[in-house]
This record gives structure tokens, sequence and C-alpha cells, in this order.
């Protein structure tokens, strides 16, 4: 097993080098000045010029790069250029947030797209199956912003049941906490089940009509034993793999999602930095993205091969 | 035969929906089964024989047949049982083992926990004792060191040992009736030998009733009290397994047994020779016809030295070598046009890598192949193409060594294009004369390959082989998947296009009855090492090393007379070819014992 990881780790580093290079170029090929947008009103070229200097980017592109993706080593992910505070702060603050709305809709995706992709594969060509399909294409073509807004209009407006928008940490307030993040992580959750329920199904289908099933039936097992234990732990491997991709996609839903219910999460930061032109907010943000996104993968592969004794005694 | 049957099948008849209606697969199919009685179901594919197995447990899907008729078992009709009640008689009172050991098993989870599952169900043991009794079968089914390999996964085991395994499962609950839907299909020969033997000992132990499912008539031979004989969906023929093979009645009956190769059936001759063909329908047979001397006497067209071929075996974190898979090991032989010389031997032994390497498919470590005055092993990837014009492969598999999206005209058609042999009306006349040359009409040209039977496919593959007028043809299994009797018209359409076309056959086969009938010499393979080589005859009638005589000793015969055999064979395994890095081969001596005829002696 440590093998294995010590791999996979020394794959993810010339990964996270790529992405490094690729975000802080695409920044400086962008339009726009940050010291414009910072400045404001003011224009006097000495003043402009001075904030060049304070910030370095009068340096080379390699120079900078360099010196950026040096700090980036040693936990410094440098200045916003807005707020003038550390990247790094700005990350803590808002990183815990974005998790807690990233595990709360992956419950929901969970707990909807997968039971109902057991069903629909169980009960392949039937009403319930149709019906499962149709929710499913239904949950992904409905866009979230849509269906967060009209939430919003049911639930809080007219119901009053749920606050419309804002935030709690969970550590301060956790009941107010999943009450402001209930309807966000459904929005985002329910996209995620239908990609969720489709793989599911058809994961489950290939499964049942596996031969062990067939010897699974014949030793006269109960169905329950049959779907649930014997066919749904084959099946979930594929689904794990697939778990960490829409772990990218969710992080993309959220940025939307973020800004309906104003939630201060990743997601806003991240729209809020590219406005403002705040190169190291962006750089920073990203990076600490891919790094969760390979994160995600990695454990994805772990449990891959913990899950399935064949990989495991390869190990 | 007088005591009451534990089974009893009446006028079964299984029907499948297909388009709107329902299509019958299995017809008024009757039979009884005693304790301690085995009956067997023969039949080729589509015979309806493994739906009726099927039927029998009522494991086909609910929506989609149809099962009527009675199926009794110890007094209650298994068709009127409510889904809850059958559970209760699945695993316990009728248990099943299937073709596929390796897929058989539920990869996940321990093989142990896979048999005791069956206990808990059915017997209402508690973990512990379910444990206990489960490694006591695994020592029943002889899985040395059970008590370990409990906890072990089912990819831990070979083919052999899964099959073992499914026994075990089968028989925990100690059912009435054993139904074995072609239990041995699957696994080499000297494996075969060893479960049937295994199921032979259990069934007179336990005194069970044995329903054995097979399209292999040797195997019936050596294992059936009674046969059922099945075809098309129709009981045509049942009665005591020795009335069946040497009084059938049957047309259908007599052509099945007519196609069965005979392993020592052809002593006395050296030429191969064709199958009986025996028409299904009216029964009259067409005596066969021994090749003609095709064997040029000139420069061999093929010649092989020293063929070395290793994979290497990567691990650790930078994937460092630590050994080597050793498929071909010093591997040579020579082959003249006109003749057909068979690699036999049994999975993993190098055979069909052999042959791989001599196209250059895969590429050899090292060794010197001479074909058609091409020096293979140096030709660079524009000569390598022409030469692949003298050199053709029929593979195994029929459904899908045809490529479903091209039509059998464009599948016939597209080497002759590619190796710009002529142009497009050039290449639709060869495809339409290769067709007839393989026994098919030229109008099926614009037909796609899902349109045919395996045999049929097979027969497309050749006629696409020979589209480049090639000399050598290497056939690797290529008959192995077809039933009896198409493997029978294959075989004799392969002896007829070497006459006529001057071929020579690299024939790869475990199957040593076909060999036998179908080859001019022969060599065995056994780790990657030929073991022993000569010609047909001499291997066959005199064989030297003990690995061949262990092969020819584990094939089923068909022939009742030598039912209840018990081979005693011991119960090894395969051995692997893996060495480690820097194992040095050791350097073989042969001993010549009669002309050609090649043994290794160390």
């Amino acid at each position: 097993m440590p093998v294995y990881i010590g791999k996979r780790l020394l794959v993810a580093i010339p990964t996270l080098l790529i992405i490094s290079i690729f975000v802080f170029s695409l920044q400086k090929l962008l339009p726009g000045d940050p010291i414009l947008a910072m400045a404001g009103e003011e224009r006097d070229p000495a003043v402009l010029e001075l904030l060049r200097e304070k910030y370095r980017l009068n340096d080379p592109i390699p120079v900078q790069y360099v010196t950026w993706i040096g700090g980036v080593l040693t936990g410094d992910l440098g200045i916003s250029l807005r707020t003038n505070q550390p990247v790094t702060e700005l990350i803590a603050q808002k990183l815990p947030v974005t998790i807690q709305l990233a595990i709360m809709s992956m419950i929901f995706a969970f707990v909807i797209g997968v039971p109902m992709g057991i069903l629909a594969a169980v009960k392949k060509n039937t009403v319930l199956d149709y019906v499962a399909s149709l929710v499913a294409l239904s949950g992904l073509s409905v866009p979230n912003f849509w269906l967060g807004i009209m939430l919003i209009l049911l639930v809080s407006v007219n119901l009053g049941w749920l606050p419309a928008s804002g935030f709690e940490s969970i550590f301060v307030d956790p009941v107010r906490s999943l009450q402001t993040m209930i309807m966000p992580s459904f929005v985002l959750g329910t996209a995620l089940a239908a990609t969720l329920m489709r793989h599911t199904r058809s994961a489950m289908l290939g499964v049942l009509s596996a031969d062990y099933i067939r010897t699974a039936r014949a030793k006269g097992l109960s169905p329950r034993d049959v779907i649930l234990s014997h066919s749904f732990r084959n099946a979930l491997l594929p689904v794990i793999t697939l778990t960490a991709l829409l772990f990218g996609e969710l992080l993309a839903g959220a940025v939307l999602t973020e800004q309906i219910f104003t939630i201060p999460g990743f997601g806003k930061l991240i729209v809020d930095a590219v406005f403002n032109r705040d190169y190291a907010v962006v750089q920073g943000v990203v990076m600490c993205t891919a790094v969760g996104f390979i994160l995600m993968n990695l454990i994805a592969d772990i449990l891959y091969v913990l899950l399935n004794p064949r990989l495991r005694a390869s190990l | 035969m007088t005591a009451e049957p534990i089974l009893s099948v009446r006028n079964l008849t299984t029907a499948f929906r297909a388009d709107g209606g329902w299509k019958p697969v299995v017809r008024n199919v009757s039979f009884d089964v005693s304790a301690g009685e085995t009956l067997a179901i023969v039949g080729e594919s589509g015979s309806g024989k493994s739906v009726t197995s099927l039927s029998i447990m009522r494991l086909l899907a609910e929506g989609s047949s149809r099962i009527e008729g009675e199926v009794i078992l110890n007094g209650r009709n298994l068709l009127a049982l409510s889904e809850k009640e059958m559970r209760a008689v699945r695993g316990n009172e009728v248990s099943m083992i299937f073709q596929e050991p390796m897929t058989s098993l539920n990869p996940i989870f321990t093989i142990g926990r896979q048999i005791s599952e069956v206990l808990t169900r059915h017997k209402g043991m508690t973990a512990t004792q379910a444990r206990a009794e489960t490694i006591r079968m695994l020592e029943r089914v002889r899985i040395p060191n059970a008590n370990t390999r409990f906890d072990e996964y089912p990819h831990q085991f070979s083919g052999g040992m899964r099959q073992r395994v499914m026994i075990a499962m089968a028989l925990a609950s100690r059912p009435k009736l054993l139904i074995a839907d072609e239990p041995t299909t699957a696994l080499d020969v000297t494996i075969q030998g060893q479960i049937l033997d295994l199921i032979k000992e259990l069934q007179d132990e336990e005194g069970m009733a044995v329903l054995f499912i097979t399209h292999d008539m040797g195997v019936v031979a050596e294992i059936a009290d009674r046969t059922v004989v099945m075809f098309r969906g129709d009981a045509v023929e049942t009665g005591p397994t020795s009335e069946i093979f040497h009084h059938g009645e049957h047309p259908y009956t007599r052509a099945l047994l007519s196609a069965v190769p005979k392993l020592g059936s052809m002593e006395g001759r050296t030429a191969p020779l064709r199958f009986p063909v025996v028409d299904t329908k009216t029964g009259i047979s067409v005596a066969p016809v021994e090749s003609k001397g095709t064997v040029s006497t000139q420069q061999p067209i093929l010649e092989v030295k020293n063929l070395v071929t290793r994979f290497p075996v990567r691990s650790g974190l930078f994937s460092r070598q630590t050994g080597a898979i050793h498929a071909v090991e010093n591997v040579s032989f020579d082959l003249r046009q006109g003749e057909t010389l068979s690699l036999v031997g049994e999975s993993g032994c190098g055979k069909s890598t052999t042959g791989r390497s001599i196209m250059r498919l895969i590429e050899p470590t090292s060794g010197e192949i001479q074909l058609d005055g091409y020096n293979v092993r140096g030709l660079g990837s524009m000569e390598l193409q022409r030469m692949r014009k003298s050199i053709q492969m029929i593979f195994q598999d029929p459904f899908s060594s045809l490529n479903p999206r091209m039509n059998v005209g464009q599948a016939i058609a597209e080497p002759f294009l590619k190796h710009r042999l002529g142009n497009r009306a050039e290449a639709r006349e060869k495809a339409a004369y290769l067709l007839d040359r393989v026994g098919l009409s030229g109008d099926i040209m614009g037909r796609f390959p899902h349109e045919f039977s395996g045999g049929q496919r097979q027969r497309i593959a050749i006629a696409r082989a020979l589209s480049l007028d090639p000399k050598v043809i290497v056939a690797d299994e290529s008959v192995s998947a077809l039933d009896v009797s198409i493997k029978a018209q294959v075989c004799n359409l392969l002896l007829d296009l070497q006459e006529s076309l001057d071929l020579a056959f690299l024939f790869i086969s475990h199957d040593m009855a076909v060999v036998e009938r179908v080859s001019h010499r022969v060599a065995v393979m056994y780790l990657g090492e030929i073991v022993e080589i000569g010609p047909r005859a001499a291997v066959f009638e005199n064989p030297q090393h003990p690995y061949t005589k262990k092969l020819m000793a584990a094939v089923p015969v068909p022939d009742p007379a030598r039912r209840g055999i018990r081979r005693g064979i011991s119960n090894d395994e395969l051995k692997s070819p893996v060495r480690p890095v820097g194992f040095k081969p050791p350097v073989r001596q042969y001993r010549e014992v009669s002309d050609g005829h090649l043994v290794q002696v160390a």
C-alpha cells in the first residue's frame, strides 16, 4: 500500500507543476491590469509604478513564476492585491464553508442517486425505471440557478421554512448552519445525483447479468442479499471513481450556487478575485482546488483498491 | 433403475418472449434421475440443454420466459412453488455448478464466505459452525491448506481450484440433486480429468443424483449412466449411455457421434483423415476420405530456430523488472508446403505465443525465423507488411474476429485492397471466389456477420485469411469454439483447402483428438518448450515424454466401456513459466526415437 500511495503522489507532482504554470500564464495573458483595477481613480504613473514595484510585477515573467511557486511551496500564497490580506488567510476562512457545502451536496447526491440507480436497474424496463430516468434527465437539464431561485421563492419566500441566504459556521450555530446550507446543497446535489443514478444503474445492470450473480441466486439467497450484498458491492467500484470526478463538477457548480445563496465560500472568492484581477487570490484558489481534486481522486483510487481484493493483493 | 426417481421432469416446455410472441426453445422434454445415478444431457449449442437446467432451477428471467410441464423433485412440483419456497430449494435440495469457474464466483468475497453463506442460509448454522463445516468441505474437494485458504479471494485460485470451490459450495448443503452445467468445458484436459474424478467420488460417497450437461461425447461416455440427446429443443433420444453410443436410433445421434473425434482412431494411418459426414435428417453416412499426399519434399516454407519470447514482469515503486514470463523458450521446428504441424499443450504452454511470434504480432526476444524467403526478425515495417501476404491467421472466436460493421464482402476484400493486389472489381470477384471455396455462396457478400452462425463465420474468417493467397496459415484454436458437427465440417474444409491450395498449416490446439485427425506432424509444448515433436503416428502411438503420456491419458474417449474409470491423476496444477531476473534456462537435450521423432530427455 505505501508503494502504491507513493507512486500516486509522485505522479501528482508533475500534474500540479503543469497546472501551476498553466494558471500562472493564463493570468498574464488575460487583458486588464491589476494595478489599474486596484488603484481605482488614482492614475498617477509614479504611484502606479511604485505599486508595480511593490508587487514585483516588473520582474521578468519566469522570475515572477519562480518567486510565486517558491512561496507556494513554503505555504505563502502571496498577498491579495485587493484586501491586502494574505491569500492563505482568505482561503482558510472560505475553505471550510465550501467543504461543508461539498459534503452536504455529496450526501444528497448519494442518498438520492444511488438507491434510484439500484432500483432502476433491478426494475429494468418497467415504469419505475422510466420514471427514474425521467427524473434523472430533468435533474441534469434543469439549470442549478433556476432550481435555486425557485426553491428560494417557494421554501423561503412563500413558506418561510428556511432562510433564503446567508451563512453560519457549523461550529458556532450548528442548527442555523444546517438550515442555511440545506437548500444550496440540495440544488448542487440533485445535479450530481442524476449522473450518479445513471452510472449506478448501468454498473448494476452489468453486475446483475454476471455469472456470479446467477451463482448467488442458485444458492437460494434472498433478492435482498443478491442485490445489496452480492451485486451492489461490485457495482460500487466504478461509482467511486465517478464520485471523485464529480467533485470537479461540484466545485464548478458551487461557484454559481454560492452566488445565488450568497454563501461566502470558495466560489464567491474566486469570482470576486477574477473580476478584480486579483492575481494572487485566483492563483491560490485554483492551486488549492487542484490539490483538492487530486487528493479526492487519490482517495477514490485508494478506496477502489481497498474494496477490490484483486488489486489489494497486487499492492 | 427401479429406484424411485429423485427428479422427474415431465413435458417440460420453456419459451422465451420474442417479437411479441412466445418462442419455445425446449419442447416436451421428459426424463427421470434416480439417487446415485448420473444422467447426461448432451447436445450442441442452441439445443436447449442449458435452458432445461435453468428451467428446473427456475433461474430464467421471469418476465421474458415461460416454463410449462412438471418438474417433480421428491414428489413436489417445483413449478408450482412460490418464489419464496423455491429459494429454499435452490442451493439446498438442488445445487448447481456452472461452466465458467473464472466468473462464477463473486470476486469481492472470500471463497469461505461464499461457501458458508449456503450453510447459514439453509442449515441455520452460526458463522463459527459454518466455518468449520466449510473447511471440511474444502478438504473434501481436495483443496490443500483449506484452513488458510478459507479467507482467500477467488482470484487467488486457478481455474481448476475454483471449480473445486464451486463444487464444495454446491455440495455444502448435501443436495439430493446436483446439476452440473458444462462443469469442465472451460478447463484444461488434465484438470478436467481431476474434476470428473472428484464428481464421481463425491457422488459415490453422498449418493446424490447428478444431472450432467455437456456437449462433449467423451465426457458423457465416462460419466453418464443414461443419456438424453437434445437437438434444437427436442429430446430426440433417451437411453442407457452404451445403448445410445452403440445403437443410436435417431439420425442426429448418429451424426453427432460420427463427428466426434476419437483419440486413438487413427492407428495405422499416416495421412490426415476427414471426418465422416452424416446427414442429421436421414442418418446416411458418407465415408471419410483420407487426405492425399500433400507434403512437399522441397525446402521448408517456414523454419523456426531457437525462438524465444519473454514478457517482463514489473513491480515496485519504479516498476523495475523483477522477472519474466518465459512464454516461448528455445522452440525450433520447420514446416513444409502442404503440411500440417500441430502445436498442442494446455493453457499457458506458449503455443499461441509461438504462433504470434512467428508473425511478429508479438515481438520475439531472440531466435531465427525464415518464412518464404523472408528473414522475419530482420524486416522493417514495410517489408513486414509484405511478408504477411505469405502468412495469415485464423482465430478462435468467430464472433469477435469479424468486424460487426463490415459486411462479408468488405471483410474479405479488405486485405486484398490494402495490399494493392487489384482494384475493387477484382477484389469483389476474389471474395466471391473465396466464399465459394469455403462452401458459402457468393451472394451473401452484402450481409453482415451477425446474420451468420458460428460455423459460417469461421468459414468467412477462413476466406478472409485466404484473400492474400498465403502459403502458411496459423490456425490458433480455430475449431475449438465450434460445435462438434461444425468442427468436423470446418476441419474437412481445411483439409480440402490444403489439398487444392498446397497450404501449410500451423495448427494450434489443445484438443488432442482433433490434432490426431488433421496433422502430419505434432509438437507437444509444456511451459514454453517443445517436449516432444515428430510425425503424428509416432507421437500418438509411441509417446515418450511423461507429459505427452499424461496429456493423452487425460483425454476423455467417447467409449462407454470406459465408464467409471478413475485416472488417479494427482492434484497438480499447471506450473507457471515466470522466472526471476537472470534465470538461465537449462540447455535441453533431445533424443531421436525414430525418424524425425524427437523427445526432450533433460
